[in-house]
Order: structure tokens, then C-alpha cells, then sequence
């Protein structure tokens, strides 16, 4: 569907974009996760080509999108829709104008328009706002418009720049619970970019990590949470992790180690606590433990207090690692 | 009955309707220069959708030589240039010229800064739904900024009012005429006050009346 070739952007004499190269096919939830700066506005910028790369090959349905400009430009962008953080609707427009918006653009008639408005805004449940003034409306009631805008036109993929970014967490479910059901029902491509890694365990069956304009980790969302291997990847996991509380954090010693524990698939069937526990000697005391569901699988998470001989925990580790279980030392400073 | 009254009578409620004249015409003549002028502006500045700074920078310039002239001078300069257009320098119609230009550069800049504070995401929610040039500035941006739109015509419109007493100094007709003639050069105090009087109504009308509107606009749009 979407596919960037070497994507380089630069700004003057910054590098906002380094040699970036990803693939996204239809019907996939694509997330893009990075911390500000990052460099993943630009991306999706480039990918919705508000802007141009300045190096490299955005490829659409197999066009080069990349060097468009003027009237083939503009036929692009009417096949693609775009949310945002802040909503970007027309204050001057109520919710009925906001959503005819593209389709004036695209020349649909007039009478045909407000059909097709009132059923975008039936399906994002908004029936009774049309002729509201995009003021009067919560944040949650202004993206649903913003989605129902974006889906006007019936398009291919749709980017999300931060578009859950602005809500709260409740209104943040219901959107991504909408988005999600765009992607399963509508069997819409969704290109998203967040900082927020719930999101991505929420809806996104791809993810790829961007840190200083470049990719560090790409792939399956259920892969990388089972064994991330990035630093900032794994960073982004245990911010959204549950907190370990810090009187439980001890002093280091050889004879002490906390490690965090994920198990994936098959792994969460065999009983390896305990089996560590006989065999090796160790005592574990377990601190912390959750399940994420993800698109298509669920990962149990452990985080275990582990005393015994330096020898003792080593061979414990090994074994683990030998039954696929994902083992992290947690440091303790801090 | 009083002479006085008998001349404001007579006066005033046809120097009245010229200045009214004068305003409005000059104004929309003003607008009709000021608009695009203030549209192009907007669009060929740095980091706007048509950048392109050589246009910007000659605009700029004339629109500053414009605003840096005084009015009475700028009156003087324009002479030729009106009685080449209209065929004559004095009365009414003839001040409607160098109004129209005093008001067009004043407003292009009033117009560019109305139109750069249009929020810049607005214009990428445009483009990336496909609009063209032409469909961002009618469907985005003159709606977006029609309240200080009109704020800024309101303005120009009491500016106007001023300018157009300062034509009735070299013979351009108006109330402002009436009070170099009548109350300035012929001491002639109750006409005076009398017309000033109307000129601070004529000027708080048009005021209220902006407002009125910008207000009712923000108020639909659940800006207020």
C-alpha cells in the first residue's frame, strides 16, 4: 500500500529523516513510536507528502509519490485521509460544512453531499451535532468529526498524526476503539504516529521505533513486545508498564538481582518459576505481574526479586532463556 | 426661526450624505486594492504556501511607501493623478481618489496580519484534503478570519471619516467643509459643534455597527 524507500528529509542543516525504509501493506494498523523530536512528525509528514523528501522513494499503490506536485498531487491527497492532534476542523463551518469539506473539493453534488455526511456521522455517532459549530464540541466529539471528514472521500489509508495525543484517557479508548473498528470493518490502512505505546499494544498490528530521524526496530507489534532489542524500544515498553515501587528496590549485591520476566505463547504454560527455584537454589520473590493483550497474542510480564549464588542466578538465567522467556535486569539505581 | 438652524438645515444633512459618500466609496475602492493586495501579501511571505520573496518584498515596500505618506500631502501629490481620472481635483467625487489610496495600503497590512493569524494547520488540513490555492483562500482563509475581517473594514471606515474632514480642507465637500467654512472661517461656533457632534455619531455608528456584526459572527461560531 505504503512503502518509503530511503527516506531522507532535511531542514537547512538539520537531518530530521535518515535513510528511513518501511513497507505497509493494506489492511495493516502501522504505528510509528518516538519521542518528541524524533523525528516521526516529519515522517508522516513526508508519507502524507504535506511535505516532499528530500531524498529517497515514497512509493503509493506502486507510484512513486515522492516528486508529485499540482493537479496529481491533489488527486493523492483525495485518496488518503488524515487526523490530527488538534483537530484541525474549520471553526467558520458547522460539523455538517467541516464534513462536507472534501467532498466540495472533490466535486461531488451538492445533494449528494449532505447524504453522505449524515452517514459518516451516523457511523462515528455524532448524528445530532450537524449543525453544531465545531466550538460547542468536546475534544472526543471534534475528532470523531475530524474522522468522519478524513473518511469522506472513501479513502485508501488514513494517517494519524498524534490524533489521541490531545484526549483524555477515556476518550482516548473510544477513538482508538473507532479507529479500530475503521481498520476491522472498512478493512482501512491506518499509518499512525504516537508516543504513547499504549496505543500502539492497543491497535496497531506493526510498529516501528524512530529515534534521531532514523528507525531502530520495526516489525510486529507482538514481536517486539515480546523481545525487544532496542534500548529505546525497550524503554518504551516499561514506560508503559506498571510502576515497580521502590522500597522493593534493593541495595546491588552478586546475590541479588530484579529482573523483568516475559513470557510469550507457549513459554506462560511450563511452571519455570518453581523449576528455577529447585533446581538452582534460588529464592524468587515475585514483585509485579501483568498481562498485555496485543492484535494477536497476549504477553504475561514478571518482575522477580531473585537472591541466591552469584552461580546460582547465573544458571537460573540460562535456563530461562532457554525456555523463550525474555529476561531483563532491572537496574536498581534510581 | 433661528438662522443657525435654518443653515444647519440646509448644510448638514447633504454634507452628511457626501461624506457618507466619500467613506464608502473610498472605502470599497480600498478594499477592492487592499484585499488582494493583503491576500498576496500573506501568500508570498516567508514560509507561505507561495513563497516567493521578490514579490513580497516590492509589495511590502509600496504598501509602506503608501502608509508612510501623510494624508494632506498624499492628497496634494495625487492632484494630476485625479484630475487625469476623474477631470477635475475638487468636490466629492474627486477626494474618493486619494482616499481609495490612503485606505488600500492601510488595509492590505491590516488584511495580512488579520489573515497570517489563520491557524498555518488549518492550511495543511486543506491541502492534504486536495484544495488548491484558490480553495484555500475562499473556503479557509477569508472565512476563518472574517470577524477581524471585518474588525479591520470598521477601522479603515472611522479612519475614513477623518481623512474625509482633512478633503474638506482643499475643497473636497463633506462636514468637514462645512466646519472649516462655516465654523473656522466665519466663527460661526454652533455649526461647528454641530458638526463635530455628527461626525462623533456618524463615527460611533459605524463602530457599534462592526462590532454588532464581528459579534454576532463569534457568537454563532461559539467563539464567545
Amino acid at each position: 500500500m505504503i512503502e518509503a524507500i530511503g527516506v531522507s528529509k532535511t531542514f537547512k542543516s538539520t537531518q530530521a529523516l535518515r535513510d528511513i525504509s518501511l513497507k505497509v501493506e493494506k489492511g495493516d494498523v502501522y504505528g510509528i513510536i518516538g519521542m518528541s523530536g524524533a523525528g516521526k512528525s516529519t515522517l508522516i509528514r513526508c508519507l502524507s507528502r504535506l511535505i516532499p523528501p528530500s531524498a529517497g522513494k515514497i512509493l503509493f499503490q506502486g507510484t512513486d509519490i515522492g516528486s508529485l506536485s499540482g493537479q496529481a498531487l491533489r488527486h493523492f491527497h483525495m485518496k488518503t485521509g488524515m487526523i490530527f492532534q488538534h483537530f484541525n476542523l474549520l471553526s467558520s463551518r458547522t460539523v455538517l460544512g467541516n464534513v462536507a469539506y472534501p467532498l466540495e473539493i472533490a466535486n461531488i453534488p451538492k445533494e449528494k453531499q449532505e447524504s453522505r455526511v449524515k452517514e459518516l456521522l451516523h457511523f462515528v455517532g455524532l448524528d445530532s451535532k450537524i449543525d453544531c459549530y465545531p466550538n460547542a464540541l468536546s475534544g472526543g466529539e471534534k475528532q470523531r468529526v475530524g474522522i468522519a471528514r478524513a473518511l469522506a472521500n472513501h479513502p485508501e489509508v488514513l494517517f494519524s498524526d498524534e490524533s489521541t495525543s490531545a484526549l483524555d484517557p477515556k476518550t482516548t479508548q473510544e477513538i482508538l476503539d473507532l479507529l479500530k473498528t475503521l481498520n476491522k470493518k472498512l478493512g482501512l490502512t491506518i499509518v499512525l504516529i504516537t508516543h504513547d505505546m499504549e496505543v500502539i499494544k492497543k491497535i496497531c498490528n506493526k510498529t516501528a521505533v524512530i529515534e534521531g530521524g532514523r528507525i531502530v526496530e520495526e516489525g510486529q507489534v507482538a514481536r517486539i513486545f515480546g523481545d525487544p532489542q532496542h534500548p529505546t524500544t525497550q524503554r518504551f515498553i516499561q514506560s508503559s508498564a506498571h510502576e515497580i515501587p521502590l522500597e522493593f528496590i534493593q541495595a546491588p549485591s552478586p546475590n541479588r538481582k530484579l529482573l523483568r520476566l516475559r513470557f510469550k505463547g507457549k513459554a506462560a504454560a511450563e511452571p519455570v518459576i518453581s523449576q528455577i527455584v529447585k533446581k538452582f537454589h534460588v529464592e524468587a520473590n515475585i514483585l509485579l505481574g501483568w498481562i498485555d493483550h496485543l492484535q494477536t497474542v497476549s504477553i504475561g510480564t514478571l518482575v522477580i526479586d531473585l537472591t541466591g549464588s552469584p552461580e546460582g542466578i547465573e544458571a537460573a538465567l540460562r535456563f530461562l532463556t532457554e525456555h523463550n522467556v525474555h529476561c531483563e535486569a532491572i537496574e536498581y539505581a534510581s | 426661526m433661528h438662522p443657525n438652524l435654518d443653515l444647519a438645515l440646509q448644510l448638514l444633512p447633504l454634507q452628511l450624505g457626501n461624506t457618507l459618500y466619500m467613506v464608502f466609496a473610498s472605502a470599497c475602492f480600498g478594499l477592492i486594492l487592499g484585499l488582494p493586495l493583503g491576500l498576496i501579501l500573506v501568500l508570498t511571505g516567508k514560509g507561505r504556501l507561495k513563497q516567493n520573496l521578490l514579490i513580497y518584498k516590492t509589495l511590502e515596500t509600496i504598501v509602506n511607501i503608501g502608509r508612510s505618506f501623510p494624508f494632506a500631502i498624499l492628497m496634494v501629490a495625487l492632484i494630476p493623478v485625479t484630475r487625469w481620472i476623474v477631470g477635475t481635483s475638487l468636490g466629492t467625487t474627486a477626494s474618493i481618489i486619494p482616499l481609495s489610496l490612503a485606505a488600500a495600503p492601510f488595509l492590505a497590512r491590516l488584511v495580512e496580519a488579520n489573515l497570517s493569524e489563520v491557524d498555518t494547520h488549518l492550511i495543511e488540513a486543506g491541502i492534504v484534503m486536495g484544495s488548491n490555492v484558490r480553495q484555500i483562500i475562499s473556503k479557509i482563509l477569508l472565512p476563518e478570519a472574517l470577524p477581524s475581517l471585518i474588525s479591520s473594514v470598521t477601522l479603515t471606515l472611522v479612519n475614513l471619516v477623518g481623512y474625509s474632514a482633512m478633503a474638506g480642507l482643499v475643497g473636497g465637500g463633506g462636514l468637514g467643509q462645512v466646519a472649516i467654512q462655516y465654523g473656522y472661517n466665519r466663527f460661526n461656533t454652533p455649526i461647528m459643534i454641530a458638526t463635530v457632534a455628527l461626525l462623533i455619531i456618524l463615527v460611533q455608528c459605524i463602530q457599534w455597527t462592526g462590532n454588532a456584526v464581528v459579534y454576532t459572527l463569534l457568537k454563532k461560531r461559539g467563539k464567545l
